[in-house]
């Protein structure tokens, strides 16, 4: 069109005042952060019984949140004591209809609070809070709604076998999706009648802390589940307890191991979701506007930090110019900085150490070749931020490649047909995630029969739902959580007699 | 004559009014939903806000196509575009009015020597079902009383049945007969069944020379979408990138609130870059969204929430 | 009475689908309750454990490519084997002292447990796969993806059934299987090693090795290529040593004792989950 007599400068200026999103800052009022937190154990909020604390910090600006009460093996003791008694005397033999009740009671008022729950997780987490809004609350909602459900139908687990609980489960949880993890995870071990003791991650306690005072004013019974704020040392004392019939673990693969080893002697049970280096595929017929979203939708989700992350890119050598210009342009797009602006696209590095070791990784490979690029857009200055980052010229050795960086960089590599697309794809150690793009239909089915991964998102990427079940092959762990598969892991079976 | 095929990245456009073959990229409708949605829910507050508002107001075509229509009526709709909000004689007039054929002249004479264009359906509106010879002599006829630019609707009914080369010389004739005026082309989005089909149509009605890209005659249960106005910016930005030519996209129909527009600028600001926020390059057609963004506008300028009553009604 | 003199069969390992003495050169005298020497049987060393587990990745992809229809089938035709095989196994058993009742109840437990496992593997992914009821608009759908390399600790003194009642559900679900029984069941599981290997079972994907389970499996728990072990034979002694050995590459490890029900089956298998958009 050629130009109207409008006022083009004053529109110009409209424009531009517009596409920069003055601020839109989610308030913190909604949540009463207290200066310091204790343990939840049988019911009471209590110290660590040596009166070790520690800090939480807020990724976004590096300041001091609160101090949280660092349990120490007697604490677990404690905890593994109470959530015995309850098992005992209270929750393995509760009719699975009342079982029910309270975990619907708690999905309920996690939906009636999810807006203090987002606001805090952000806080602690650094992740945006467009995300913890509108992805962590509403599933870990769901995750409780869903899992409700079968506490009381769980002779359908698996069919013609009675499922019975194990008794007090251990889980440790990460600190990339805290609260999802632990509603992940507290779900559908109560609703098949074990009992809790739960060891968050020490980077961000506070929404697992702030869900068990939810249990608490949902009348959960005291002891059932139990929280033991700490760091390595905590988890791996209530990983080794013996008084835990299963230890339920997410996190690195390298902790996944010692949990292994210290379990090997007891046989304890044991699921563990671990580290991941997905990949994803992106055929020359793939819708790319579309494959490009998937592909930033799957490195760059909560600063990449997940397990299931694609965080490797395949694309078929045919587009592989096409698509990377376009996801270089699409990167100019993503907003970094204060997480909870409800603008912000890629929040704050969870922590510092963390933000050191994503670096580690970019600077290696940008001295061992590879091309580096990265958005432009500015960094705020304080806190923990890392720019989107694509890294190409890769060959598949680099470590880049390889190893699980958990940050927001994608390591391109290139193929020309299915085969060496699987090839490459299962070139890994790992098996947690991967993702094809292509508009034929048997070649998605055809790929996701041959791709080693426990999930295969085919034209999309990062999708989560109670029903289905997630969990990795190979060095990403064992077990499956969500879904009907995911209940066996907390019952024993046995045959069903006649 | 135009030609589709098909090689291993999708189709591929050839003999159409432009040098080079035209790639229809494949569409993944999930995936676009869910990119639409987040664009739309952009959270636009304070200035960004007050200037989305005052730009989504520049970008109307205030519109009334009804049978009822009447030279008072045309009247009574030119004023409120010329001013918006008779509170705020500062706010910037409106894009263009839109009217049936037979009431251009009167729409002309009354926003004659303002900014505001005079927008005319015409080629069978909303259908397209007549024959071609009438629906131009009918486009001519809108052009010689003073349209600046027409709105047509594509051939649905020949682009569904396979007849991409009718979709096409339709449109490029057309093209002729609006002269110097604009040319608008309706895709009619509710009726093409996939989005695929919205971006094939997309890119034949570019290629064919229209100046404009639109989703919807308004007739239909749905009209503009943000998925659909997602695939036709992307349609539009492709376009531009093969062809090195710049074409504008309205949407029309179902915008109705000042959340909406917002949520469309952002769309359209992410997609194709705030060089397309301009009312040389993107409309709301619309009725009732003026009155939206005057109370909001008032809302932002007062800090109290505003009587729509007190609006004129057109 | 026949003069003719008995041709004495050679009791040997069964490693892709060949039957090769020990890589080490190894025998282990397998004697009668009464002394009496029955067969010098292979013993299988780390080398032998080395190629068996090459021989059991080079099979599995395309083992696990064909139909659950022909793996049932396969699988049942090992029954049919085993059962023209059932004096001869029974024997075997009787040799080293089973009660001749409890041998010939052994054989035919293997023999109804081959059949068992033959119509399993046609339901496998219907009992345990699942259409997933997601809020969005996907099919989403779990499916069986089996283990991959198994090890397989067979207990020594339980027969033929020991050994097939793990390799059977093993197979079932596609994976590769490499076995180790000795003790007691050395005759039998070298006697096995011919009964896989007419019965239509591509070479490489049962593997059986005779030998001692301490010296073995360790280099099978260790092993990177090893996706799963079942230690239901291993000596109570080693298993946690073992089970703390899977942690190096996160091979499952499980005991399934060869029950036949779903647990078992479940045990060989993992869940794959597909999400596919359904829109338009």
């Amino acid at each position: 069109m050629t130009t109207t007599p409008h006022d083009d400068t004053a529109t110009a200026n409209l424009a531009r005042t517009f596409a920069d999103y003055a601020p839109s800052i989610e308030g913190r009022d909604i949540v009463a952060i207290r200066p310091r937190y204790g343990l939840m154990i049988d019911g009471e909020e209590r110290d660590a019984r040596d009166g070790a604390v520690f800090s939480t910090i807020e990724p976004a600006n590096g300041e001091h949140i609160a101090e949280v009460a660092e349990g120490a093996a007697a604490d677990v003791d404690d905890a593994v004591a109470a959530a015995r008694r309850a098992y005992e005397t209270v929750w393995r033999d509760m009719p699975g209809r009342t079982r029910a009740k309270y975990l619907f009671r708690m999905a309920r008022l996690l939906q009636d609070r999810s807006r203090e729950f987002a606001v805090l997780e952000t806080i602690d987490g650094g992740k945006p809070i467009r995300e913890s809004r509108d992805v962590d609350v509403p599933l870990a909602a769901a995750h409780l709604f869903y899992h409700a459900g079968w506490a009381d139908k769980l002779e359908y687990a698996v069919p013609g076998m009675t499922g019975r609980p194990i008794g007090v489960v251990g889980q440790i949880t990460p600190w990339n999706f805290p609260l999802l993890m632990v509603a992940w995870k507290i779900a559908p071990a109560l609703a098949c009648g074990n009992t809790v003791v739960l060891k968050p991650a020490e980077t961000t306690p506070l929404t697992a802390l702030l869900l068990a005072e939810l249990a608490a004013e949902a009348g959960l019974p005291p002891g059932v589940l139990n929280v033991v704020t700490g760091a390595g040392a905590t988890g791996a004392a209530l990983a080794a307890h013996p008084g835990v019939d299963k230890v339920a673990f997410t996190g690195s693969t390298e902790v996944g191991k010692a949990i292994r080893r210290a379990t090997a002697e007891r046989g304890t049970r044991l699921t563990l979701e671990l580290g991941g280096k997905g990949a994803h595929v992106v055929f020359d017929d793939a819708a790319l506007d579309q494959a490009v979203e998937g592909i930033v939708d799957g490195i760059f989700f909560n600063q990449g930090h997940v397990c299931c992350a694609g965080s490797r890119l395949l694309v078929q050598e045919g587009i592989a110019d096409e698509l990377l210009d376009r996801l270089r342009r699409r990167i100019e797009l993503l907003r970094v900085g204060d997480p909870l602006d409800k603008n912000t696209d890629v929040g704050a590095i969870n922590s510092h150490a963390q933000l050191e070791r994503i670096r580690g990784f970019v600077d290696e490979a940008r001295d061992d070749g590879a091309q580096v690029h990265q958005s432009t857009r500015a960094l705020p200055g304080k806190g923990f931020y890392f720019p989107p980052t694509i890294v190409t010229g890769l060959g598949g050795s680099e470590a880049i490649c390889r190893e699980e960086v958990f940050g927001p960089v994608l390591a391109v590599q290139t193929f020309r047909t299915e085969a060496e697309a699987v090839a490459r794809a299962n070139a890994t150690r790992y098996g947690l995630s991967a993702g094809v793009w292509t508009e034929k239909g048997s070649r998605i089915l055809w790929m996701s029969q041959r791709l080693r991964a426990g999930v295969v998102w085919a034209n999309s990427f990062n999708r989560f739902d109670p029903a289905s079940p997630f969990g990795g092959l190979r060095e990403s762990g064992f077990g499956r959580e969500g879904g009907r598969q995911g209940l066996q892991e907390y019952l024993t079976l046995s045959p069903v007699t006649a | 004559m135009i030609t589709a095929s098909r090689d291993s990245r999708g189709i591929v456009l050839e003999g159409v009014a432009v040098d080079t073959p035209l790639r229809v990229q494949p569409v993944d409708a999930l995936a676009l939903q869910e990119r639409a949605a987040r664009l739309v829910s952009r959270s636009v507050k304070r200035e960004s806000k007050v200037a989305g508002l005052e730009l989504s107001v520049r970008c109307v075509d205030l519109t009334t196509l009804e049978g009822a229509d009447t030279p008072g009526k045309v009247r009574a709709m030119c004023a409120r575009a010329l001013r918006p909000d008779p509170d705020d004689l500062s706010l910037h007039p409106v894009a263009a009015v839109c009217v049936y054929g037979a009431l251009v002249a009167e729409a002309r004479d009354a926003v004659a020597g303002s900014p505001v264009k005079v927008a005319s359906v015409a080629g069978a509106f909303p259908s397209g079902q007549s024959h071609l010879h009438e629906r131009l002599e009918e486009i001519r006829r809108a052009v010689d009383d003073g349209a600046h630019e027409v709105d047509i609707v594509l051939n649905r009914g020949a682009l569904l049945s396979g007849r991409l080369d009718v979709v096409h010389d339709e449109i490029a004739a057309a093209k002729q007969a609006v002269g110097h005026a604009h040319l608008k082309t309706i895709l009619e989005t509710g009726e093409l069944g996939s989005y695929e089909m919205v971006r094939l149509a997309s890119m034949i009605a570019m290629a064919a020379g229209s100046d404009v890209i639109k989703t919807s005659t308004g007739k239909l249960p749905v009209s503009a979408t943000p998925p659909v106005a997602l695939c036709m910016s992307e349609a539009i930005r492709d376009f531009g990138e093969q062809t090195g030519r710049v074409v504008g996209l309205k949407l029309a129909g179902g915008v109705r609130t000042a959340k909406q527009a917002l949520g469309y600028l952002a769309l359209v600001a992410e997609t194709l870059g705030t060089d397309w926020l301009t009312p040389d390059r993107f409309r709301f057609g619309a009725s009732t969204l003026l009155n939206d963004l005057v109370l909001q506008l008032r809302f932002q300028r007062t800090g109290r929430y505003p009587r729509p009553g007190d609006l004129p009604v057109d | 009475m026949s003069d003719r003199v008995e041709v004495r069969k050679t009791y040997k390992l069964f490693i892709g689908g060949a039957f090769p003495r020990s890589e080490s050169a190894r025998t282990t005298a397998v004697t009668a309750p009464d002394g009496t020497l029955l067969a010098h049987v292979a013993t299988a060393s780390r080398k032998d454990v080395r190629d068996a587990v090459r021989a059991a990745r080079g099979a599995q992809e395309s083992w696990a490519g064909r139909t659950p229809y022909n793996r049932g089938q396969i699988l049942y035709r090992i029954a049919e084997v085993l059962e023209g095989r059932a004096a001869q196994l029974a024997g075997e058993l009787e040799a080293v002292g089973v009660p001749a009742a409890e041998a010939r109840a052994d054989v035919e437990a293997a023999v109804d447990g081959a059949v068992y496992w033959a119509g399993f593997a046609d339901k496998l992914e219907q009992l345990v796969g699942s259409v997933n009821p997601v809020a969005g608009p996907f099919l989403n759908l779990s499916s069986v993806v089996p283990m991959g390399v198994c090890a397989l600790a067979c207990p020594d003194t339980g027969g033929v059934r020991g050994v097939l009642g793990l390799v059977c559900p093993a197979i079932m679900a596609g994976n590769a299987v490499v076995a180790v029984a000795g003790g007691p069941a050395a005759l039998v599981t070298s006697t096995l090693g011919e009964v896989v290997a007419t019965s239509d079972v591509p070479g490489g994907v049962v593997n059986l090795l005779t030998g001692d389970h301490a010296q073995l499996l360790p280099w099978l728990a260790d092993h990177d290529d090893v996706d799963q072990i079942d230690l239901s034979g291993a000596p109570a002694g080693i298993a946690a040593d073992l089970r703390a050995r899977t942690a190096e590459n996160l091979k499952r490890a499980s005991a399934t004792h060869g029950a036949e029900d779903l647990r078992t089956a479940m045990a060989f298998c993992e869940i794959r989950t597909v999400w596919h958009p359904a829109s338009i």
